[in-house]
């Protein structure tokens, strides 16, 4: 069968899986950065607890593996009596090891901020916490951006490892029309292709928009 | 009241300092840079700093921002102790919140200017009114906008600070620490990173705020013409001392020591 004839008869499951994909990347992304922010500012804290539950959860999410990560979730926490819905198991194994990555760019993007930036906020008598959300996150944001779009890509790509606990995405889909067909390299080509036009054409555009718009703000533009 | 280190809680009476430094010493590991410093400035007082690199000219105004904690006596600031609160009859050093609110009677202008990039010149000044203070935008708009005017900056008052030379960026840095209505204002070597055609637009505002305004202010330089035209007192730091103090005519026209001698002499040498 060739590519046309292929994508005529199976785009509608193609179409669902990249549907399921692109939910789960958005909802991994969303639970990736608002723990990113928690773990990145925890890392910086006084409070030797804080900084300590901060390295232990990076260290756990970025020193073992992600399918390893997905399978506690999904297999071994009902074990423990937690049982999560795999849709849920799929995003939130993803997300939660793009925060551990993400942690890091948080801390060494609000480290970037120079220091007289403190200084002048401390000499207006802000809080400390005035100081972080008005000051320093906003412009540690702008030096974050473009390491934060290779994250995202990563991120999209990670999504796949989610059809291994069976939930129905684009690589699931892929996995089950080839079993059916045996079309190999129709399908796989097609899903290659779709992962590639979503990285290129949807997540990169997006953060270069983002990076702009930010420079903007910052009257750099 | 004394407490038992023998500060007082408060200084009360008539001619009560602005700002007093008694004895207190800095030091950053075996480095001594300030030595049992006593220091006071009336209010209204305009008070120049000037010194070698290294004699704790700087030390001094991070320390009355709070920017550095000190190691050994009190500073207070209108009578009431900045680095201290008093406890049960004694003074401690102080938390974070009675920093705050003692830290709202000064202001500083930093050598790099230090505006918040993110923000235009009348957002750098209403930062602080409106999140700090918490007055009402329009109103800290008006204020904000009254004190761009004052410097000068109010046709740039929409521009991002990437889009001002230095000299403007530092006279909407005075506007900003201005907008806080400080008792005391700090100027940090605020000329030395300039070009020196645009030095005049920054001293000029300074000469206007000590000829205008009632404000007690503490000045690092390293212009001593400036220094000797607007100052009430000059003191010359040295190995974190005041090693001589006096009228500007005075110090500068007749010093008595022989390191102040030195130093004016090889200032006048690079010039």
């Amino acid at each position: 069968m060739g590519f046309y004839d292929f994508l005529i008869q199976y785009w509608p499951r193609l179409l669902t899986g990249t549907g399921v994909t692109l939910a789960q990347f958005l909802l991994a992304a969303v639970i990736g950065i608002a723990i990113s922010l928690c773990m990145g500012l925890m890392k910086l804290s006084q409070n030797a607890l804080m900084r300590g539950a901060a390295v232990t959860y990076i260290e756990i999410f970025r020193g073992t593996s992600l399918v390893v990560q997905l399978y506690w979730i999904f297999f071994v926490l009902p074990l423990f009596g937690l049982t999560i819905e795999k849709f849920t198991a799929g995003y939130l194994a993803v997300g939660m090891n793009i925060g551990a990555y993400g942690a890091e760019l948080v801390r060494g993007g609000i480290l970037s901020v120079p220091k007289g930036q403190w200084e002048a906020a401390l000499a207006i008598n802000m809080s400390p916490a005035q100081r972080m959300r008005r000051i320093i996150l906003p412009q540690a944001l702008v030096s974050m951006l473009p390491p934060w779009g290779n994250l995202m890509i990563e991120l999209l790509k990670g999504t796949a490892l989610v059809s291994l606990i069976s939930v129905a995405d684009l690589m699931f889909e892929a996995r089950q029309i080839n079993a059916s067909t045996f079309l190999s390299a129709q399908v796989f080509g097609a899903a290659l292709v779709i992962y590639y036009v979503l990285a290129r054409f949807l997540v990169t555009p997006f953060m270069r928009w983002l990076e702009r718009h930010m420079a903007r703000k910052l009257g750099r533009a | 009241m004394l407490d038992k280190t023998g500060f007082p809680l408060e200084i009360t009476g008539e001619d009560t300092p602005m700002v007093s430094f008694r004895k207190v010493n800095k030091s950053y590991g075996a480095l001594t840079v300030l030595d049992d410093l006593d220091l006071d400035v009336a209010a209204g007082e305009m008070v120049s700093i000037i010194g070698p690199s290294g004699s704790g000219k700087t030390t001094v105004l991070r320390m009355l921002m709070t920017l550095e904690r000190i190691n050994g006596g009190v500073i207070y600031v209108d009578g009431k102790p900045l680095t201290h609160m008093p406890r049960g009859g004694q003074l401690v050093s102080a938390n974070e919140r009675h920093l705050r609110s003692r830290r709202a009677d000064i202001g500083m202008c930093f050598q790099h200017f230090n505006l918040f990039p993110h923000m235009t010149a009348l957002e750098n000044c209403m930062e602080g009114p409106v999140q700090v203070l918490g007055l009402p935008k329009a109103e800290a708009r008006d204020r904000s906008e009254e004190l761009l005017e004052l410097v000068g900056m109010i046709a740039k008052k929409d521009q991002h600070p990437s889009r001002l030379s230095g000299g403007q960026q530092q006279r909407v840095a005075i506007a900003r620490a201005l907008a806080m209505r400080p008792k005391v204002m700090l100027f940090d070597e605020v000329t030395s990173a300039l070009d020196p055609e645009v030095i005049g637009e920054v001293t000029n505002v300074i000469r206007q705020l000590v000829s205008e305004h009632n404000l007690t202010m503490l000045m690092v330089t390293h212009q001593m013409g400036f220094a000797r035209d607007i100052s009430d007192r000059v003191c010359f730091f040295y190995g974190g001392r005041i090693e001589e103090q006096g009228p500007p005519t005075q110090l500068f026209g007749n010093p008595q020591r022989e390191r102040t001698q030195q130093f004016l002499s090889a200032v006048r040498e690079a010039v």
